[in-house]
C-alpha cells in the first residue's frame, strides 16, 4: 500500500476491433495518486494519449459505483483486480505500489469475442436471461406485500443470488470460461421464490440450452468463479441449478 | 426437446456422468483397496489369497468387472470430451492468470492427475490383472489357491516399482481431493447440513485410501509383512 503518488507500468491489451491481432502494450505513468479508482488512472492515461494524438484505450464502464456490472478489467491474473468482492471501479489504487507493473487484459472467452481493446462483447449473458430468466406475470396493480409468505432464509438466499450484477468476472476466471455461476444465480433467484415456480423446470432447461449454445465450457467445480465474484454469489447456487436439470429432465413431466 | 432430451449430451448432463462414474469408481477403491489390506494380515498372504480367488471366480464379481471397465472408459472419454470443448470456450489465452489466488492447484488439474493415473493404471494393469486374468499365477498357496500374493512379493522386489506406485497414489489422493467432494456438487448434492460431512469424508477417504495402497508396495519392498 502506497501513501505518496506513484509510478507505475501499465501493460494493456490493445486490440483495433475483433478481427485484429492484439499485444500487449507497455504504457508509462507517473505521479497516480493512491486515492484514484483503477478507472481515474485509466482516464488519467487516457487523457495522455489523446493529448499525444493516440487512440485511447477502450474499455467498459458505467455507473462506477460497484452495481451496474459493466466494468471487466482482467488484471494481473484476476478479474476485477487484487481485492475480493470489488469489482474494478470500486478498486483503488492504494491497492498497488509505487513501482508495479499492472498487467490489462479483456475478459477471455469464446462466448465474450472482444470489440475492441478491454471491451468485449458480453450479449451472450442477455440472450441466456431472454431464453428464461423472467417470470411470466399480468399487468396491473402490485400485490400487497407479504400476500405471498417466503420463508426468511429463502427470501435472503433468492437476495443474494439476485446480487449478481452480470459483469462476467466468473467466466473471466474459470480455466474453462463457464458461466455456470452466473447462470445458476440468475436461475436460483427466481426458483427459490413462489412467482418462480411455475416456469422453473422449463426456465431452466431453456437457460442451460442457451449459455451450450452460446459456447461457455463446462464447470470443473475449481471454485474460482465464487472466490472471484465482485457480489459474492455461492456455488451453492450451481449445486441448486444442477438439482433443478435433473429434476426437470429425470422427473418433471412436463416436457420442453 | 422431447423426453429425456438433451439430459445428457448438456453441459450439465455430462457433467453428471463424471460425477456418476467418479463416485462409483471411488466406490470401487473402497472394495480394491479393502481387499488388498488383508496382505497386512501378515500369514503368508492366505487371507489375501482367499479374498482373490473369490474376486476372481465369483460371476456376480466378473459381471461387476466389465461394469467396472465400462465406468472407466466412460470417465475417460467424458473427461476428454469435456477438456477439449473446455479449450474451445478459451481460445486465447490469458498473458497473465493468477490461479493460485482463487483455487486450489490440483482442481485445476484434474486431467493431468488422470492422465497420470491412467498412465499408471496401464502399468498396474499388466503387473497384475493380466497375470491374474490371463498369462495366470505360476504357484499355489497352502490353501491351494493361485497364490497372488507370492505375485504381489516378487513384483515389489524392483525400486523402480515401488516408486512409481507410490508417485501415482499422490496422483490418486489429489485427484479424489477435489474428485469426491466435486462428484457431490456436480449431482446437486449440496446441502448446509451435509457439506461439511461431504468435505470431511472426501479428505479422510483420499488420504486414506491413497496411504493404504502406497503402504502395500513399501510394506513388501521392505520386508515388514510377512
Amino acid at each position: 500500500m502506497s501513501t505518496g503518488n506513484m509510478n507505475l507500468t501499465l501493460k494493456v491489451w490493445r486490440q483495433k476491433n475483433n478481427n485484429a491481432k492484439g499485444a500487449l502494450v507497455d504504457y508509462k505513468l507517473a505521479d497516480i495518486s493512491p486515492d484514484m479508482s483503477f478507472l481515474e488512472m485509466f482516464d488519467v492515461l487516457n487523457e495522455q494519449l489523446i493529448n499525444k494524438g493516440e487512440e485511447p484505450v477502450v474499455f467498459d464502464h458505467d455507473c462506477r459505483e460497484g452495481i451496474c456490472g459493466m466494468c471487466s478489467m482482467f488484471i494481473n491474473g484476476r478479474p476485477h483486480g487484487p481485492k475480493d468482492l470489488v469489482t474494478t471501479c470500486q478498486l483503488h489504487m492504494r491497492s498497488f505500489k509505487d513501482g508495479d507493473t499492472i498487467v490489462v487484459e479483456p475478459w477471455r472467452a469464446a462466448a465474450f469475442p472482444v470489440v475492441k481493446d478491454l471491451t468485449v462483447d458480453r450479449s451472450a449473458f442477455d440472450r441466456v436471461i431472454a431464453a428464461g430468466g423472467f417470470i411470466s406475470v399480468n399487468t396491473g396493480n402490485a400485490q400487497d406485500a407479504n400476500n405471498l409468505p417466503i420463508p426468511k432464509m429463502q427470501a435472503d438466499a433468492a437476495f443474494e443470488a439476485a446480487a449478481c450484477i452480470g459483469c462476467g468476472a466468473c467466466v473471466a476466471t474459470c480455466k474453462n470460461a463457464s458461466a455456470m455461476l452466473f447462470v445458476s444465480a440468475k436461475i436460483s433467484q427466481l426458483a427459490l421464490l413462489p412467482q418462480g415456480q411455475p416456469e422453473r423446470y422449463r426456465r431452466v432447461q431453456s437457460m442451460v440450452a442457451q449459455m451450450d449454445a452460446e459456447g461457455f465450457g463446462n464447470c470443473t467445480n475449481t471454485g474460482a468463479c465464487e472466490a472471484e465474484c465482485p457480489k459474492g454469489i455461492s456455488l451453492e447456487n450451481i449445486a441448486r441449478m444442477n438439482r433443478d436439470f435433473a429434476s426437470a429432465k429425470f422427473i418433471s413431466e412436463e416436457t420442453v | 426437446m422431447s423426453g429425456f432430451g438433451n439430459a445428457f449430451s448438456s453441459s450439465i448432463g455430462k457433467k453428471f456422468i463424471m460425477g456418476i462414474t467418479g463416485l462409483f469408481l471411488i466406490l470401487f477403491l473402497i472394495v480394491h483397496c479393502g481387499i488388498n489390506a488383508l496382505i497386512f494380515i501378515s500369514d503368508g498372504g492366505l487371507t489375501f489369497n482367499i479374498g482373490a480367488h473369490f474376486m476372481a471366480t465369483n460371476w456376480a464379481i466378473r459381471a461387476g468387472e466389465v461394469v467396472l471397465f465400462i465406468g472407466l472408459l466412460v470417465h475417460i472419454f467424458q473427461a476428454l470430451r469435456l477438456t477439449l470443448q473446455n479449450q474451445k470456450a478459451r481460445p486465447v489465452k490469458y498473458a497473465v492468470n493468477d490461479g493460485k489466488a482463487n483455487s486450489k492447484w490440483y482442481s485445476r488439474s484434474m486431467g493431468l492427475l488422470g492422465t497420470l493415473l491412467l498412465i499408471f493404471l496401464v502399468v498396474h494393469l499388466k503387473d497384475f490383472w493380466v497375470v491374474s486374468r490371463f498369462t495366470g499365477i505360476p504357484t499355489v498357496d497352502a490353501n491351494g489357491h493361485e497364490d497372488l500374493y507370492a505375485v504381489m512379493k516378487e513384483k515389489f522386489q524392483d525400486p523402480v516399482r515401488v516408486v512409481v506406485y507410490i508417485l501415482a497414489m499422490f496422483s490418486l489422493c489429489y485427484h479424489l481431493l477435489h474428485g469426491f467432494a466435486s462428484a457431490f456438487q456436480t449431482l446437486g448434492w449440496n446441502h448446509s447440513k451435509y457439506n461439511g460431512i461431504i468435505k470431511g469424508a472426501g479428505v479422510w477417504y483420499s488420504i486414506i485410501i491413497s496411504i493404504l495402497f502406497a503402504a502395500m508396495p513399501i510394506a513388501v519392498y521392505f520386508g515388514l509383512i510377512q
